[in-house]
């Protein structure tokens, strides 16, 4: 049954609507591959086993009985460990968390059980979202499937290393600055932030309250757009969340794939992310993209975002801002763990300290003191109040941006995935690999990075950001399924059937450099 | 133009309740030195007139009505306590003995 | 240089000699506790005295993942208060983090507001039992949640200190608050203690007679927190401030005030200085002592709660609200005073006992105004004091008309009236169904009275014969005789008529 870990989401929904694959095979069959190959890759901190097979088989009974479920139902998903789950643990990639069970499940989660989808488990991550590497997680780092010495991405490098190496076809991820984007680049996935307030983030342990997104990570953009239309819409229990109907996803994906559909599509290139700084092989895959987008009759226009020049420094200040707040919760009183001080008197206050050293990773604690910083009296104005006001000036680019072309893109990120422990040493040179992603998560607007090829010199995947103006998620559904049929159709193959293979034996092969 | 001092770093960490080792101090003194320096050019751009933005939507008037929905259970509530006493959790004395 | 903390009472300077030499100078934040059903930021019940940790959710409890939703009805409490106390109500308004760790506050901020209060510069006037009138100008009224609460163990008195660990239940974390919070008082005076006794019962009556707060003191829904601090006479420089935190009584408002004017007087007069700080008061003691002093450690770090949106209530919306407002308390107990015709001590029997609802709907459902207070005030009082409940809670307003109503038609007299009201009270049915059933009206049936009359005159020849020679006080023998046949159900002035008429007619 390994041929069913190979299909897209959409593949594998047609033959369990047609009964010609039962939800417990499928569910068994991703199992069983998570077995085989996660003990090298450790995209998964938490694996359901039992637990996923009882609601697959669920589904079969429901599905036998006549019942009409939605097109997911059956389908096994992988779920950021971000994401709350009354079944599982959820650890956020934290010490201080090790072991909590929530006792409520996140929006995005009880609208996943209610579709039918499948928990196959939880996915690593960097220590509550902090990292684009996924090395700063408390339980180990997670391997690039392309190239096990690699980084996945970050901070949701689980769940883009389970899909790409087909250990779920789809899962959640969340993005406060490339989170889903930067991974699924990496990783030569798909993955999506949607418009900020498309998709609730209740239950989604906040990073930073007015960034954090959660969305579809995938191999396909049309399976993409499916999880889209599970998870999106409105949520009460989020303020946040916008009241808006929302169009079909996948609707706007199946668009993408008629004749002409990137015709007159006016294509904006963000002169300020590119150039400098970019790996040269990821700028080629780029311009070879414009070029297939020209010759499919898309108008390409050069266009300049001053400000995004300032979108690194304000996102370094209200990120750890709202994330010194966020995360002043887990103080040993409620849930997590508790550690008392190795020394001095046993006080509520010394052991929310000692808990909180032991608890939090350096990452974690480097941006606890900065935000709090950021915050206390006397710098508010200098640093909070400037970055805010940059978020402005970033909202106005993207609106000058977009009163001219329908669509902007980039590459998705500066270069291919780097080395562990390439960039650990300086935090800076980490943050400023977000540059290309964060400015869409300032504004609002919705992004999503397709794989358009590997990079000549290294061979790794190279991503393609495309952004929208805000509540335009489907523009970006229709131009991503549009350029990834395009991609596909010059290889002749999909780019993650290019991956090296993962089986055990070819693992140690691999290694050898024999693939 | 950030001059971050280890003292500085200390008082940090106190608001931010992290009993921080003395070598973590020196580490995150230079590390904020450097992450500050870098940031800081935000007030470059940020004018007098440019207003802020703390949403990325701008909505307004977000409002529930006042209806009561089910709470979790007390068991629930008090599932993942490190210390309880009956239905409540227990914390460590709160001053220290005088 | 005495010890800025006194021992006892005893080492205080007397208040007339601090007014003296200081100008006390005084402002109060004044915590309302609303009733709404739900918390401010949680569909989790918002009740008092559910069993612990009941009313909780990821929300309220601070759990990961947790998302705050504004009540709709917190706001409208909010705004209805800051028009009742004169305020503007902003047109942009929002929310913002007060950052803290402290294990009775689940996040480890409080959600509440800094630069853009609901509400601002308000004021309301207060009259002083001398009949002076002080306006105090209000800064802001501003929303907030509240805590949970704490129980410390293992010390012996209960208390924070000594306690070998802590309890908590977050049912009241999450509960709408406003702060609200005054200008500068200046020009006090001797009367400040008073201000603060009488500013604080103002605001509890305003948010009763709203009806945003169950404003019950001895519940925590109000809470006081009370500024204080002195000027030299002379100076016009302003002395360091204490803040002495919820003073929860209205006569340990007035307590607490006089208290720091005095300590703080024989600290300066002493040559030592105030320390910035909050203070805790000591109901059993009648003292004040010291909390934490004020710091660098009290960067709160506010920012605009993130989770939240801003809010920008429409003007018509407040217009609407203001519509709802009732007659403010001070002018309507002057209105009813005047009404009702009560002289001062009187009206301020009817206030103190807090039957003032009462008594207006007594009279508003036919009784005369002196007899409604009477009833309320006497007897129903009494009952409820012994029963240890409201006075309100035993009889409807309705039922005491109509009692009264009865004693005034003269069906009952006030001690058969009074039987009557019991039976009414332990559930017998209406005041006119009690009468039926225990058989308690006045016998006004001439017939009957005669018949009574006629036989005790008879069977006391000789005090007939003395009625008859014109010694009228004689009577009062027969009329006892009558009143014990009749047990008591007769009306003696009427009853006495009948026996002089009788004593002449009878053969
Ligand atoms: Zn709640």
């Amino acid at each position: 049954m390994t041929y069913l870990t190979k299909l897209s989401a959409a593949a594998l929904s047609e033959l369990l609507v047609s009964k010609q694959v039962s939800a417990v095979e499928a569910t068994r069959a991703h199992l069983d591959h998570i077995t085989a190959v996660d003990t090298d890759l450790h995209a998964f901190l938490h694996v359901a086993g039992d637990a996923a097979l009882d609601a697959a088989a669920k589904i079969d009974a429901r599905r036998a009985a006549g019942e009409v479920l939605n097109s997911l139902a059956g389908v096994p998903i992988a779920i950021k460990d971000v994401l709350a789950t009354q079944d599982m643990p959820t650890t956020a990639g934290s010490k201080i968390l090790e072991g909590w069970v929530p006792p409520y499940d996140a929006t995005v989660v009880a609208h996943l059980r209610a579709a039918g989808l499948i928990l196959l488990g939880k996915t690593n991550m960097d220590e509550f979202a902090m990292g684009s590497s996924t090395e700063h997680s408390a339980y180990g780092v997670t391997r690039n499937p392309w190239d096990r010495d690699r980084i996945p991405g970050g901070s949701g490098g689980g769940s883009a290393a389970a899909v790409a190496s087909f250990q779920a076809p789809l899962a959640l991820g969340s993005d406060t600055g490339g989170s889903i984007r930067q991974p699924a680049a990496v990783t030569g996935s798909v993955g999506v932030k949607p418009t900020y307030g498309g998709v609730s983030r209740y239950g989604a342990i906040a990073l930073a309250s007015s960034l954090d997104q959660v969305g579809p990570v995938s191999r396909t953009v049309y399976d993409a757009a499916l999880l889209h239309d599970v998870i999106g819409g409105h949520d009460p229990l989020d303020s946040t969340s916008l009241t808006d109907s929302w169009p079909s996803m996948a609707a706007a994906a199946q668009a993408g794939l008629t004749d002409g559909a990137l015709k007159g599509v006016r294509v904006g290139v963000i002169k300020e992310l590119a150039g400098d700084g970019f790996q040269a092989g990821v700028t080629q895959r780029f311009t070879e993209t414009l070029a297939l987008l020209v010759a499919a009759g898309a108008e390409i226009t050069e266009v300049s975002a001053p400000n995004f020049e300032y979108a690194v420094a304000a996102y370094y200040l209200i990120l750890p801002a709202e994330a010194s707040s966020n995360l002043a919760r887990f103080d040993s009183v409620r849930f997590g763990i508790r550690v008392n001080p190795a020394s001095g008197s046993l006080t509520s206050e010394h052991v929310m300290s000692a808990t909180r050293e032991a608890g939090f990773g350096d990452e974690v604690k480097r941006r606890i003191i900065l935000g709090t910083y950021a915050l206390s009296a006397g710098y508010y104005d200098a640093y909070y109040g400037s970055a805010q006001k940059v978020r402005t000036l970033i909202q106005r680019d993207f609106a000058a941006a977009f009163s001219q072309v329908d669509v902007l893109v980039s590459p998705s990120a500066p270069t291919t995935a780097f080395k562990f422990g390439e960039k650990l040493a300086d935090p800076m040179a980490m943050y400023i690999n977000d540059v290309t992603t964060i400015p869409a998560n300032l504004a609002g607007v919705p992004g999503m990075s397709i794989p358009i090829g590997l990079a000549p010199e290294d061979g790794l995947p190279v991503g393609l950001q495309i952004m929208a103006p805000a509540k335009a998620d489907a523009r970006l559904y229709t131009v991503g399924a549009a350029i990834e049929q395009l991609l596909e159709a010059r290889w002749g193959h999909t780019m993650l059937s290019q991956a090296p293979a993962l089986t055990p034996t070819e693992m140690f092969a691999s290694k050898e450099g024999a693939v | 133009m950030s001059e971050i001092t280890a003292e500085q770093v200390a008082h940090l960490a106190y608001l931010a309740r992290i009993d921080l080792s003395p070598l973590e101090i020196t580490s995150l003194t230079r590390d904020l030195g450097q992450i500050v320096d870098s940031i800081a050019k935000v007030s470059e751009v940020a004018t007098a007139d440019t207003p802020a933005t703390s949403h990325p939507m701008p909505l307004t008037n977000v409002f529930r009505d006042d209806v009561v929905v089910p709470s979790l259970t007390v068991e629930q509530a008090l599932s993942g306590a490190p210390d309880r006493a009956g239905d409540k959790f227990r914390v460590p004395a709160i001053l220290d003995e005088e | 240089m005495p010890n800025a903390e006194m021992k006892n009472r005893a080492e205080l300077m007397d208040f007339d000699t601090a007014l003296e030499l200081f100008e006390p100078v005084l402002g109060f934040e004044v915590h309302v506790e609303l009733n709404t059903k739900t918390k401010m930021f949680c569909g989790c019940a918002n009740e008092f005295g559910s069993g612990a940790n009941t009313n909780t959710c990821p929300t309220c409890l601070g759990l990961p993942g947790g998302l705050p939703q504004v009540n709709k009805k917190a706001i409208e409490s909010s705004i209805r208060l800051g028009l009742a106390l004169g305020c503007e109500i902003a047109e942009h308004s929002r929310f913002a983090r007060k950052n803290y760790f402290y294990p009775d506050t689940a996040k480890n901020f409080q959600t509440s507001q800094y630069d853009d209060p609901i509400c601002h510069d308000g004021s309301i006037t207060i009259e002083l039992e001398s009949g002076r009138l002080v306006t105090v100008e209000i800064e802001r009224a501003h929303m907030e949640d509240d805590a949970g609460k704490l129980t410390h163990m293992g010390g012996a008195t209960g208390r924070i200190q000594g306690a070998d660990y802590s309890l908590v239940d977050y049912n009241r974390g999450g509960v709408p608050l406003v702060e609200i919070v005054t200008q500068m008082i200046e020009g006090a005076e001797h009367d400040a203690p008073e201000i603060g006794k009488t500013y604080v019962a103002a605001i509890r009556e305003i948010a009763k007679a709203l009806g945003v707060s169950n404003a019950r003191m001895e519940e925590g829904n109000v809470r006081c927190d009370a500024n204080v601090s002195l000027r030299p006479r002379g100076s016009n420089v302003l002395g360091t401030r204490t803040e002495t935190k919820n003073v929860n009584s209205l006569r340990s408002v007035e307590r607490a005030v006089r208290y720091e004017i005095q300590r703080q007087a024989t600290v300066l007069a002493g040559g030592g200085t105030i320390t910035q700080e909050t203070r805790h008061w000591h109901e059993d003691t009648g003292i004040t002592s010291a909390g934490r002093p004020k710091s660098d450690a009290d960067d709160y770090r506010y920012f605009p709660e993130p989770d939240l949106l801003p809010m920008a209530p429409s003007r018509e919306w407040v217009e609407e609200l203001r519509l709802t407002l009732p007659e403010p308390p001070a002018a309507r107990r002057k209105r009813l005073q005047a009404a009702w015709g009560f002289a001062n001590l009187e009206f301020q029997d009817v206030v103190n006992s807090d039957l003032l609802d009462a008594v207006e709907a007594t009279v508003a459902a036919g009784a005369s105004a002196q007899a409604a207070r009477k009833w309320w005030t006497g007897e129903i009082a009494r009952l409820a004091n012994a029963a240890g409940v409201a006075a309100d809670s035993l009889v409807t307003p309705a039922q005491l008309a109509a009692l009264i109503e009865l004693v005034e038609a003269g069906t009952l007299t006030d001690r058969l009236a009074r039987q009557v009201l019991e039976g009414v009270i332990a559930g017998e049915g209406t005041p006119a169904e009690v009468v039926d059933s225990r058989g308690l009206a006045v016998v006004s049936d001439d017939g009957a009275l005669i018949g009574a009359i006629d036989a005790a005159l008879l069977g006391q020849p000789d005090v007939l014969a003395k009625i008859r020679d014109g010694k009228v006080q004689a009577a009062g023998a027969v009329i006892g005789a009558v009143m014990k046949a009749m047990r008591g159900q007769a009306d003696a002035a009427r009853v006495r008529e009948l026996v002089l008429e009788r004593a002449q007619a009878i053969e």
